[in-house]
């Protein structure tokens, strides 16, 4: 049973691990498609 | 995640430790998305004007995601069908391993994740085709037409044969009549390739209760069925050359892998008995898949790296 519920904890946190990487790609990407349509007009803003 | 065992035996051990994140990537259908992935990148790259590599890849990813929703959401609902059928109860959901409602919720949030996302970053036409898309497959081809009539998979193969178009819309933000070309040639494709495999496990499909041609009407009105599909195809499959999609180079790989087609399926229809007739049917499904692979990739390089400039006469300006 002790068995069981390792492997029940090593499948949830793989789980957890997967979905906080693909949060941060997402992040990035969301990051990176912002800028690309920004365009390059959004380094000439008037400071 | 659900700590609640749905089945019972070695299911329930299963299910109650939980999926791996490779249960969640097979829920995916990851070979199906990378044929919707590939096709998706024809439309883009075959559509007028650029895009953005980065949109481009962003809205690959969206599709792909949309592809792997309409995957998940199609193994929750068919986990019955799945488990009685051996070439799909080792899944992840009749394997115990993940529970139906795990596979809908991540179907539900990868399809509206997709479907947002791709709003966002390509375009909302792009969007809604998409959302079309999935839709279709989970409701009209999973839900309706499956379990009901033998022309489930030539009135479903519709879904599977979107991806170009929202690939063009993506890069577009229209349609036109040349992404609804590449969209014919997947859709006519569809039901000879399923057609082929359906002839190898009609039995398993019998004995799920899934009413493909072969079950219905029987192998030989399917063999049929796969010829008169295949001689529509192959000339189908020049078109995009005749409209000046593609070039010269194109034209010659579709009357080509066109006409192998044909012959294959010829073969799968004279030969019916015995081990010659399945390998027929094995090699003509295994030649399907190369030549859709193949068709588009030709497509992909004449349009991609520009290796064909002289185009056909066309008819109409694409």
């Amino acid at each position: 049973m002790q068995d069981a519920e390792k492997e029940r904890q090593r499948r949830q946190r793989m789980r957890s691990v997967a979905i906080a990487w693909v949060l941060a790609a997402l992040v990035v990407l969301f990051f990176i498609v912002t800028i690309v349509r920004l365009g390059g007009n959004v380094a000439n803003r008037p400071l | 995640m659900a700590d609640v065992a749905y089945s019972s035996g070695a299911g329930t051990v299963e299910a109650a430790a939980g999926g791996d994140v490779a249960d969640y990537v097979a829920l995916m259908k990851p070979r199906v998305m990378s044929l919707v992935v590939f096709t998706a990148l024809v439309g883009l790259v075959a559509a007028p004007g650029s895009m953005h590599p980065v949109l481009a890849i962003a809205s690959l990813i969206c599709i792909a995601a949309g592809a792997g929703a309409s995957g998940a959401l199609n193994m929750w609902y068919d986990a019955d069908i799945d488990a009685r059928m051996a070439r799909t109860a080792a899944r992840p959901v009749p394997r115990g391993r993940v529970t139906p409602e795990e596979a809908r919720s991540f179907g539900a949030v990868l399809a509206l994740g997709s479907v947002l996302c791709l709003g966002l970053m390509a375009n909302w036409l792009a969007a809604a085709l998409l959302a079309l898309t999935i839709a279709f497959y989970v409701v009209v081809y999973t839900m309706w037409l499956k379990r009901t009539t033998p022309q489930n998979i030539v009135i479903g193969g519709a879904a599977g044969a979107v991806p170009p178009m929202i690939g063009w819309a993506a890069a577009t933000g229209s349609i036109s009549l040349a992404p609804f070309i590449l969209f014919l040639i997947i859709f006519i494709w569809t039901p000879p390739h399923f057609w082929a495999l359906a002839l190898l496990r009609t039995k398993d499909y019998a004995r799920a209760g899934v009413p493909m041609l072969p079950v219905v009407a029987g192998p030989d009105a399917t063999r049929l069925q796969i010829l008169i599909y295949s001689l529509i195809l192959a000339p189908l499959g020049m078109a995009p050359a005749i409209i000046g999609l593609g070039g010269t180079l194109y034209m010659g790989a579709a009357a080509v892998l066109g006409s192998l087609f044909v012959v294959m399926a010829l073969e799968c229809y004279r030969v019916r008995e015995g081990e010659a007739a399945d390998r027929a049917a094995k090699n003509l499904f295994a030649y399907s898949v190369l030549y859709l692979f193949l068709l588009f990739a030709v497509l992909l390089v004449e349009q991609g790296f520009g290796i064909d400039g002289s185009t056909l006469p066309s008819l109409w300006a694409v």
